[in-house]
């Protein structure tokens, strides 16, 4: 998974005109133009402050939501009913931290190093995406989250992988490879439940209810509320907008999920079949920002297995630095 | 007791042990002190279950077993035969590795031996296995020896780690009599004795290289119990984890 469209930025933070004001300005007319030709930066070049720490907080966050991303799903390992599903589900949340450690490498390329980048998430000063927050309370809810987790973040990561910092990209191309199993995964076992028994059937109709307002959330904030300029989207961080991303979402996905005989809880939901456009209810983006400030029913939970891997792996840690150590006399 | 008693016994337990230790390892997931052993021991815990699974499928295929879910997710506690050591919890990495080191060990010699049974559907099976189980003794002398000469606090937690897990590794080669003396005379694996010199013989080495202090045998007890269905109290809170969605209705597919 797990980009999540909405790049969270930190409270008060000064506009973007003042710190361009820094950039040389023909070396930013020379990057503009690299970008405008569709050419990739890579670490080496030079690059605006503000691209910079934009790329770093973007990567980061998306590097911090594989890893947290892997925490709701992960709990359930231990429980998947039977070995096909026990393997799958083993090897896909693998791949996600897998994801994290790729990201992380990314964004290292850009100056910030992956224990500063735990820090901040332990910290809370470095956010993840927002859907983590919430519990997968039954085997409905990890195979909602494989299936429409998965594809909304894939949505967004083929977006992004089309952005303009070379190892972004080229971390993404090979997720999206992955994500791609994952999605026929989760859809596999989303069919299965929806075609089950009348129990399971309604395990999944009760985890549809309680995940639709989240996946609503994931892309992020309407873009007329949206505080991302204009200029993230020329200099190609931000790839589409929140509402354009969702909207493709729904076009692809609501269909395969009402063609199973689901129901979403949305009696608005529709598409305007000659603009192409969906309409719904609008989530509650009260509730949006409460769970990104910490009001979630599992940020604390969700930091909390975080930070006990963290104290836990210290020693092992320290060790690994310290590889110059006189090797050990044998006692006897 | 026939031949085909005598291996349901030993495949059983052989399968048993690696359902329940891929099971530890899969809860490192999320949890490792580096990413990359997060993903390691996912790995792992792929491959183990893998492994558990193929056995169940030739209980059930060659010895008129049962479906291999219902055999690995249903049964009671008692009709479980792994060993004690798997059962534990996975406590801090140190044990985690330790255990990992020992176990693994323990895998690649029977898998070797099992190379050369007389039961021919092993043959082909214990060669892939070997083959995978190769990655995972390597993963474990890597980590063993690098934190074994990285300072005091690392070398003290894997003696203590080693120290802790000697007596429950012995417990992996815990004497089936009456079923090893058929498959000895069959030529189906020399018997678990053997096995566990080849094993110490391996990890002494491997222990003194890395400047642990292997403890004697003679001054520890073995964890025996598990291949007679005795099991630590681990173990029951561990299959209700393992089977609770599968058991809510074994009758649906999943």
């Amino acid at each position: 998974m797990y980009g999540g469209g909405y790049i969270f930025d930190e409270p008060n933070k000064r506009q973007l005109k003042e710190e361009q004001l820094h950039d040389d300005p023909a070396k930013l007319a020379e990057f503009e133009a690299r970008i405008a030709r569709g050419e990739k930066i890579e670490p080496g070049d030079w690059m605006p402050s503000e691209y910079r720490r934009q790329l770093i907080r973007l990567i980061e966050q998306h590097a911090h939501s594989e890893i947290i991303g892997a925490l709701p799903e992960g709990t359930w390992i231990t429980r998947a009913p039977g070995f096909k599903r026990k393997l799958a589900l083993i090897a896909k949340v693998q791949d996600e931290i897998g994801h994290g450690q790729l990201l992380y490498n990314a964004a290292e390329t850009l100056g910030k190093s992956r224990e500063a980048m735990i820090n901040d998430l332990l910290s809370g000063k470095s956010k993840y995406s927002n859907v983590f927050n919430y519990p997968a309370e039954t085997w409905a809810d990890v195979t909602v989250i494989g299936f429409l987790i998965d594809a909304a973040a894939i949505v967004n990561q083929v977006a992004n992988a089309k952005g303009s910092y070379g190892p972004y990209c080229r971390a993404l191309e090979r997720i999206c490879y992955e994500e791609s199993f994952h999605l026929k995964q989760g859809h596999d076992a989303f069919i299965e439940l929806a075609t089950g028994t009348p129990a399971q059937k309604q395990m999944l109709q009760d985890a549809l209810d309680r995940w639709w307002q989240p996946i609503m959330h994931f892309f992020g904030p309407p873009d007329k509320a949206s505080v991302h300029s204009q200029k993230l989207m020329e200099w190609k961080v931000k790839m589409a907008s929140n509402d354009d991303m969702r909207n493709q979402f729904l076009d692809m996905y609501v269909p395969k999920i009402r063609e199973l005989g689901m129901t979403l809880p949305d009696p608005e939901l529709k598409k305007d079949e000659t603009t192409g456009k969906w309409s719904y209810t609008d989530p509650d983006w009260d509730l949006f920002k409460k769970v990104i400030n910490g009001g979630g029913p599992c940020n604390v939970e969700r930091l909390q297995v975080r930070q006990w891997a963290e104290e836990h792996g210290r020693w092992v840690r320290k060790a690994l630095m310290n590889p110059n150590a006189a090797k050990v006399a044998p006692v006897a | 007791m026939t031949k085909n008693d005598a291996l349901a016994r030993m495949l059983t337990a052989m399968a048993d042990d690696a359902l329940i230790q891929g099971h530890r390892n899969s809860e490192w997931t999320g949890l490792g002190p580096i990413m990359e052993e997060d993903i390691a021991f996912s790995s792992m815990a792929q491959d183990k279950i893998g492994h558990a699974w193929a056995l169940y499928r030739m209980l059930q295929e060659d010895l008129g077993g049962q479906d291999p879910d219902a055999f690995a997710f249903l049964r009671n506690e008692k009709d479980y035969k792994c060993c004690h050591f798997v059962e534990h919890p996975n406590g801090e990495y140190d044990f985690s590795l330790m255990r990992h080191f020992l176990f693994d060990h323990a895998e690649a010699i029977r898998y070797q031996q099992l190379r050369n049974s007389s039961f021919a559907p092993l043959r082909p099976l214990a060669e892939k296995l070997k083959g995978e189980i190769k990655y995972h003794t390597l993963h474990a002398n890597a980590w063993i020896t690098q934190l074994c000469r990285a300072g005091e606090e690392s070398y003290a937690r894997m003696q203590s780690a080693l120290n802790t897990c000697f007596p429950l590794a012995l417990g992996i080669f815990e004497p089936d009599e009456a079923a090893e003396a058929i498959l000895v005379a069959e030529g189906v694996y020399p018997g678990e004795k053997q096995l566990k010199e080849m094993w110490v013989d391996r990890i002494y080495n491997l222990c003194a290289a890395a400047g642990l202090n292997l403890p004697a045998e003679d001054g520890v007890t073995p964890a025996y119990g598990g291949r007679k269905g005795y099991h630590t109290e681990y173990l029951q809170p561990l299959l209700e984890e393992m089977g609770a969605v599968f058991r809510s209705d074994p009758q649906a597919i999943w």
